[in-house]
């Protein structure tokens, strides 16, 4: 029925939503904001162990106008947020954030005068990654939620 | 030259200055009073037998609660004959301030910046004495004792705070 038959089998018909969802969910860049020892697990997420290209979030930007995730992983103090929020403001649209560890999440053991509380003080923040610091098959795991999240989004306004 | 040795020496020079000197763990220190703390570091500095051309750190210590001063510690050590020296300053805690050590040794600079945006110490004759590590709009000084541990100011994010978007 539909198009289809008249085609034959030499094309596939989908909708523009599930195809631009698919192109997005499958090549995120990630921008790095590695603050603290979150980072260092964050490294190890794209090596060779690891490897997470095959989830083709592998190609970190160190520009925020190339990146469409934010990772921030670790401590963020009083003094650094103001820069998170520029790099964060800088980054095109459509943008997701991971908050990486239990700094980034509320602070962690820091309650002290100079870290913020959780980044999502500054930030709005699609998925929280519990641990300290989290392995990087929990990285990984986070950034299949943002995937999952993705999936559900539409390109319509 | 061991402790004996340097404690010897120094005390020959300054037999006013010095008001103390205690031995811990084989680590010196020597207690000196506040305005002869340029005086004493130039001589630990360019003595022949003392030598002391780094100084490794400076820091400070609230003592207001039991002692009602504040301590500016200055730790020394000599490169070239390899050994260590930790010299203390007392200042009242209503007015702590005391001469900057940066003419001797040039890295006390940022060190006393620390000491200052931390403890609210003033260096005299201190080249540029900002804050280093608070925010520029941070109000007090957040390692005294009287300053809250939770004491945050989230009024320096300026803007970037977002509980303050509509």
């Amino acid at each position: 029925m539909g198009l289809e038959s008249h085609l034959g089998d030499t094309v596939l018909t989908t909708t523009l939503n599930a195809m631009i969802n698919w192109a997005r969910k499958s090549s995120l860049w990630p921008m790095p904001f590695g603050l603290a020892c979150c980072a260092i697990e964050m490294m190890a997420s794209v090596a060779p162990r690891f490897d997470l290209a095959r989830f083709g979030a592998e190609v970190f930007r160190f520009s925020p106008r190339q990146s469409d995730l934010m990772i921030v992983a670790g401590t963020l103090t009083y003094k650094m947020a103001p820069v998170a929020k520029k790099i964060y403001e800088q980054m095109p649209e459509p943008k997701w954030v991971i908050a990486m560890g239990a700094c980034a999440i509320s602070g962690g053991v820091f309650n002290t005068y100079s870290v913020v509380q959780g980044i999502d003080e500054i930030l709005p923040v699609d998925v929280y990654l519990p641990g300290c610091p989290p392995r990087p098959e929990a990285l990984i795991h986070a950034i299949m939620e943002i995937q999952k999240k993705i999936e559900k989004e539409s390109v319509r306004a | 030259m061991d402790n004996e040795a340097i404690t010897t020496l120094v005390k020959k020079y300054f037999p006013e200055e010095i008001v103390n000197s205690s031995v811990f763990r084989n680590e010196l220190t020597l207690q000196v009073k506040k305005e002869s703390v340029v005086e004493v570091a130039r001589f630990l500095k360019e003595n022949k037998d003392m030598d002391f051309d780094f100084l490794s750190d400076l820091c400070g210590v609230d003592r207001v609660e039991h002692d009602g001063v504040f301590e500016v510690v200055y730790h020394l050590y000599s490169i070239h004959k390899n050994h260590r020296l930790r010299l203390k300053t007392r200042l009242p805690s209503d007015n702590p301030c005391v001469s900057t050590v940066t003419t001797v040794w040039k890295t006390a600079d940022w060190h006393e910046r620390e000491t200052f945006d931390m403890f609210g110490v003033r260096f005299d004759g201190h080249p540029d004495l900002r804050k280093i590590l608070t925010p520029d709009d941070f109000e007090g000084h957040p390692l005294r004792k009287d300053y809250p541990l939770d004491g945050r100011q989230p009024a320096t994010l300026r803007g970037v705070y977002r509980k303050d978007e509509p």
